[in-house]
């Protein structure tokens, strides 16, 4: 059985590539950041010009519409690449191996951390300061989103049924017919709910990034995230509450405007013989199919576009032949070219990575043993996150879930709290911990809480209404213990879904740690010890060396938490745990 | 919108309606079915359909079969040459799905295509449409080479595969689109195809909220809408109930005879005798280990054919023969054809290697089936046999398989006779029928015997599934080794020879000390 509305990412589970390929991965990573790094501090001696940020009320609806905006270009432009980038995967055979690597490597990492480079590669890059630092911040939006959106088409693509593609083939369409016809619809419910998922992400790296401090410099663009921390700074309650009931206002419309709408519309691609009878409805979306406006003129502006495309297509060789599915994997020899250009981009890649790894010269036996210590406390606390919410959501998911009523009422606003990111609430957790004394240590865990714990509620809920009541009947009637309930029953036939909602929710308490473990507010420092906290302080401090490794740890960890336990958890679910309709 | 979903309820009640007429329909009609030739039966659409039953036996003397002449005396539209299937393991060997094999599908004619799973029906069919190239050989459309030609052919799926997210008119209209013709012109031959089938007023309904007949009415129309000069159908009517199957079938011959459609030869792969038998003019049928042909002969039974005629039911029961005697050139027969077989090019028999292939029959249906046997009489008609469970061949012959294997039965001019260790197995009660199961096992299955060997000698008393599969692969391919292991393990626990831990992947012995089993877990988590 699939997951019925799975709000989590599409994650690599089955892994054909070498150990070589994940080698050359990270080789390809550490060659990436150098270049960011050197390309960085060539320009990092000018001057910057600071954008004030207000944090009058007034200001608020600018800024709001410049987060938006920003969200947006880097949601449609992951989007646009997740789908070639998905295509190319599916449909090239010497290159599959190492994309979907890159896929499954780059998912796990914890993007804000490649923050301060790519900002200061952007800015050196870009003429203008503020469009640099804008394209910086864009683009790594861009990259916390579009991973999990590339695996989820890539995954959809490869699952197409043999059957439909041989009509495909048989029938003689063209790729662009393909394309609409079969990948896209096929493909489509995957790619709403990443979406969801991604977006969250966006807004939750969005509001770190509008504002942050490296050295004596300050890096900030007008928006929602740097309203809310001037606010805090400058301790002016009003506008905290104020910015922070607009960050609100904005997830819920995107819910219902843009979501909700998508995944009822979504239904009608899904996979399946028989209409089921539950379904998402969605008002606007009514709304939309009422109006024959909306419904007659894009068809016709559709049509009169594609028509002579297709008539074209049909006339071209390629569309008068039936292709071979199976085609011998014929794929010759590679040309001389293709191998000049294999070795040149090696060549390129070593070089970098080794400087890369030659940067890390400098960072001394201490600085080793503080980023050691770091990695530990911040395992600790973010599994410690993990437990948390696993150990509130469980009962309270599954009683919810028992109750379809309730469920159909309370898995929509799950979903909403999952969407609300976690940094927004930060400023005022900030403000809370410095008025009562509190430290950053559970400050940091409770940030990572607000962020991850909806993800697993709401897989949970699902979870158990997915338990067929005939089992729960069996359980009552043979008088089954409380123990024995959840062990025999309740526990397993949540299992997958469980599982699903904490890996999306480890991904994000790590992204999170990045960015809890360390702040400023109204002048002082708050920090706790923690790899997070040093990834910061290195790029308060401009020590790229401790940034680079502080990186790589926190990637190894996250790599290899990924392969040791949660993919084996994962085909534990989806083979014995597997509830077969 | 709100006209479509009306429309659509419309469309469920009246499958529904439908699904009761048709029941009703079929009690009478069973009832009847010998005295009278004139009966109908009304189609979703309220179209009458004229059902084939001949009272008469027109056909009872004549040649029912002839020998198919080597060389076609028309031009073939399809012809294969030496067309060869294997995949190259990374072992020496190689896995051969199907030997060197001619085949040609001449105009004119209806070709059925018959053979046990694993035949490579489907494979062949894959290579003759251009959708999956021979290994080795040639593939030629009107003698040209298939991989450049532009090829006019359509296929109907078991599964139907339509699109979900489109609606059936549009389903129908995509093969036209893709051949670039104007939207009017694709809306009035779509319209047309579907009111051919049956299907108009379900034009603008999903698939989904269509029955099974109607989504492969949808189907067929999607097929013939292209005008396609073969028309290849992979099972059409398996994955649907008899009476629709049979329905439809009768629609399809009339199609054909009244030259409603442009189509010049029709090519049906499928599993039953009996509707290969109804429908085609030629039957090749088809051998596994590796796929090869037993035999090519024309049918020459007049349209509409009677089931229950002499002549058919000769033709269905030597089929029977043919397909239930792997090993035995089919001789008798009146038309055997030499096959098209070369000498010379045969890779290797897999009957003759390390493992037998074990057929996935349950140990429950064997017992089901000598049971049966033993009421009448020990020995019946594998064909009788299959009629009185309502089995089709391919349900029916992995158990008669297992229970040769198991030396429980025997194969006899076509007749299934029980052994003596076969009767004493039925007759026995559950745990007895345990103990001779494993007995049998033991003594005529290598892997079983293997594995049980494995799981004695070693410490621990586990061993991993990898080892079997491993040596399994060297003969079979990856899915057949990885179902062949399910049988085994569906055996083997049956017969109390081992039990398999799912989770580890791993075959146990059931009676290992717990203790055992734990310390091997524990060294197993410490490597």
């Amino acid at each position: 059985m699939k997951l019925q509305h799975p709000l989590a990412r599409t994650l690599v589970t089955a892994r054909t590539w070498p150990f070589l390929i994940d080698v050359g991965v990270a080789a390809c990573a550490l060659a990436v950041f150098f270049s960011l790094v050197s390309t960085g501090t060539y320009w990092l001696g000018k001057p910057i010009p600071v954008v004030p940020i207000s944090h009058s009320l007034s200001a608020l609806p600018a800024y709001a519409f410049y987060s938006i905006i920003r969200i947006g270009i880097a949601y449609f432009l992951s989007l646009t690449f997740a789908i070639t980038y998905g295509y190319t995967a599916a449909y090239n055979p010497r290159i599959e191996a190492w994309m979907v690597a890159v896929l499954d490597i780059l998912q796990s990492i914890p993007v804000l951390s490649f923050l301060p480079p790519v900002v200061l590669a952007m800015v050196a890059l870009v003429p203008g300061h503020q469009m640099g630092i804008e394209m910086g911040v864009i683009l790594l939006i861009f990259t916390g989103q579009v991973w999990n959106l590339a695996f989820s088409f890539y995954s959809s693509l490869k699952s197409i049924p043999r059957e439909m593609l041989e009509a495909s083939r048989i029938y003689r369409y063209s790729a662009w017919q393909r394309f609409w016809q079969l990948e896209m619809p096929y493909a489509a419910i995957g790619l709403v709910w990443n979406s969801i998922v991604s977006v969250a992400g966006g807004w939750f790296a969005l509001m770190a990034c509008e504002m942050f401090t490296m050295g004596t410099r300050n890096f900030q663009l007008p928006g929602l995230g740097s309203y809310l921390q001037t606010a805090a700074d400058s301790g002016d309650m009003r506008a905290l509450v104020a910015g922070f009931g607009v960050v609100i206002l904005i997830v819920v419309a995107t819910d219902q405007l843009a979501w909700r709408p998508l995944i009822a519309w979504s239904d009608k691609f899904k996979f399946e013989q028989v209409e089921s009878s539950d379904r998402i409805t969605s008002p606007i979306l009514e709304l939309l199919r009422r109006s024959t406006l909306l419904t007659s003129i894009p068809g016709r502006i559709f049509s009169r576009i594609e028509e002579p495309l297709y008539r074209r297509m049909a006339g071209t060789k390629d569309c008068r032949i039936v292709h071979p599915l199976d085609e011998e994997r014929n794929l010759g020899r590679p040309s001389a070219a293709l191998w000049t250009l294999g070795i040149c981009a090696l060549c390129v890649v070593i070089w970098g990575a080794t400087h890369a790894i030659l940067m890390l010269r400098t960072v001394t036996l201490a600085d080793l043993q503080l980023l050691l210590e770091g990695a530990g406390a911040t395992f600790l606390r973010v599994n410690a996150a993990l437990l948390i919410s696993a150990a509130w959501t469980i009962p309270v998911g599954v009683s919810i879930g028992f109750n379809p009523k309730l469920a159909r009422f309370v898995q929509p606003i799950a979903q909403v709290l999952a969407s609300i990111p976690a940094t927004a609430f930060f400023p005022i957790l900030l403000i809370g911990l410095v008025k009562i004394g509190g430290g950053l240590g559970i400050g940091s865990v409770a940030l990572m809480l607000l962020g991850t714990q909806w993800y697993i509620l709401f897989n949970v809920i699902a979870g158990a209404m997915s338990i067929p009541s005939d089992l729960r009947e069996v359980s009552s009637l043979f008088h089954f213990t409380r123990w024995q309930r959840w062990t025999k029953l309740i526990l397993p036939g949540i299992f997958p879904y469980l599982i699903t909602g904490m890996v999306t929710a480890s991904g994000g308490a790590w992204n999170a740690s990045v960015f809890a473990e360390y702040s400023h507010v109204a002048d002082r420092t708050l920090s706790t010890i923690g790899l997070g906290a040093q990834i910061d302080a290195a790029t308060d401090t401009g020590r790229f060396p401790i940034l680079l490794l502080a990186t790589i740890l926190i990637s190894l960890m996250v790599v290899t938490m990924n392969r040791l336990v949660w993919r084996r958890l994962y085909r534990l679910a989806e083979t014995r745990y597997k509830l077969e309709g | 919108m709100a006209l479509f979903s009306k429309k659509s309820r419309l469309a469920s009640f009246c499958k529904d309606k439908f699904t009761l007429v048709s029941i009703l329909a079929a009690c009478n009609w069973l009832f009847i079915w010998q005295q009278s030739g004139n009966h109908t039966l009304a189609t979703p659409t309220g179209r009458h359909v004229p059902l084939r039953t001949s009272t008469g036996d027109p056909c009872m003397n004549d040649p029912v079969i002839a020998n198919t002449p080597p060389v076609p005396a028309v031009e073939a539209i399809i012809r294969a040459e030496k067309v060869e299937k294997y995949y190259a393991q990374p072992s020496e060997n190689r896995i051969q799905v199907i030997s060197a094999t001619d085949l040609s599908v001449v105009p004119g004619e209806i070709l059925a295509l018959l053979g046990p799973s694993g035949s490579g029906k489907s494979t062949m069919l894959r290579m003759l449409t251009g959708l999956s190239t021979p290994s080795a050989g040639q593939v030629y459309w009107h003698e040209k080479p298939i991989a450049g030609a532009e090829i006019n052919v359509s296929i109907v799926f078991q599964s139907f595969a339509l699109f979900p997210w489109l609606t059936v008119l549009e389903n129908v209209e995509a093969p036209l689109q893709a051949r670039g013709i104007a939207p009017d012109e694709r809306r009035a031959r779509s319209m047309k195809m579907l009111d051919t089938v049956g299907l108009d007023g379900f034009e603008g309904a999903y698939p989904k909220e269509l029955s099974g007949g109607m989504r492969q009415r949808v189907g067929f129309a999607r097929a013939l809408v292209v005008e396609p000069e073969v028309l290849f159908m992979d099972e059409p009517f398996s994955a649907l109930d008899v009476l629709t199957a049979e329905n439809l079938r009768s629609e399809l011959l009339e199609l054909w005879a009244n030259k409603t459609m442009p189509t010049k030869a029709v090519f049906i792969v499928t599993h039953n005798i009996e509707e290969a038998v109804l429908l085609a003019d030629r039957i090749i049928v088809l051998g596994r280990n590796p796929g090869h042909i037993r035999t090519d002969f024309k049918v020459q039974l007049p349209q509409p054919r009677d089931r229950k005629s002499e002549a058919f039911t000769n033709l269905v029961d030597y089929i029977y023969k043919v397909l239930t005697k792997p090993d035995v050139t089919p001789a008798q027969a009146p038309d055997q054809a030499p096959g098209h077989q070369h000498p010379g090019t045969k890779v290797r028999d897999q009957r003759q290697m390390h493992y037998q292939m074990l057929p996935h029959a349950r140990p429950g249906g064997m017992a089901g089936l000598l049971e049966l046997l033993l009421d009448k009489g020990g020995r019946d008609d594998i064909y009788r046999l299959a009629d009185d469970l309502a089995f089709e061949i391919d349900d029916l012959l992995p158990i008669v398989d297992a229970s040769q294997l198991l030396g429980f039965l025997k194969i006899e001019e076509g007749d299934a006779a029980i052994t003596p260790s076969g009767s004493e197995f039925a007759n026995s009660e559950i745990l007895r029928q345990k103990e001779l199961f494993r007995d049998a096992a033991v003594e005529h299955i290598l892997l079983l015997r293997q594995i049980r060997r494995a799981l004695e000698s070693k410490s621990d008393h586990t061993v991993p599934e990898d080892f079997f599969l491993d040596m399994l692969d060297e003969q079979f391919s990856d899915d057949e080794s990885q179902r062949q292991i399910e049988t085994a393990v569906a055996w083997g626990r049956y017969a109390e020879l081992f039990d398999f831990d799912a989770g580890r992947r791993r075959f146990v012995l059931p009676d290992a000390p717990e203790e055992e089993i734990a310390a091997a877990a524990d060294s197993e988590g410490s490597e």
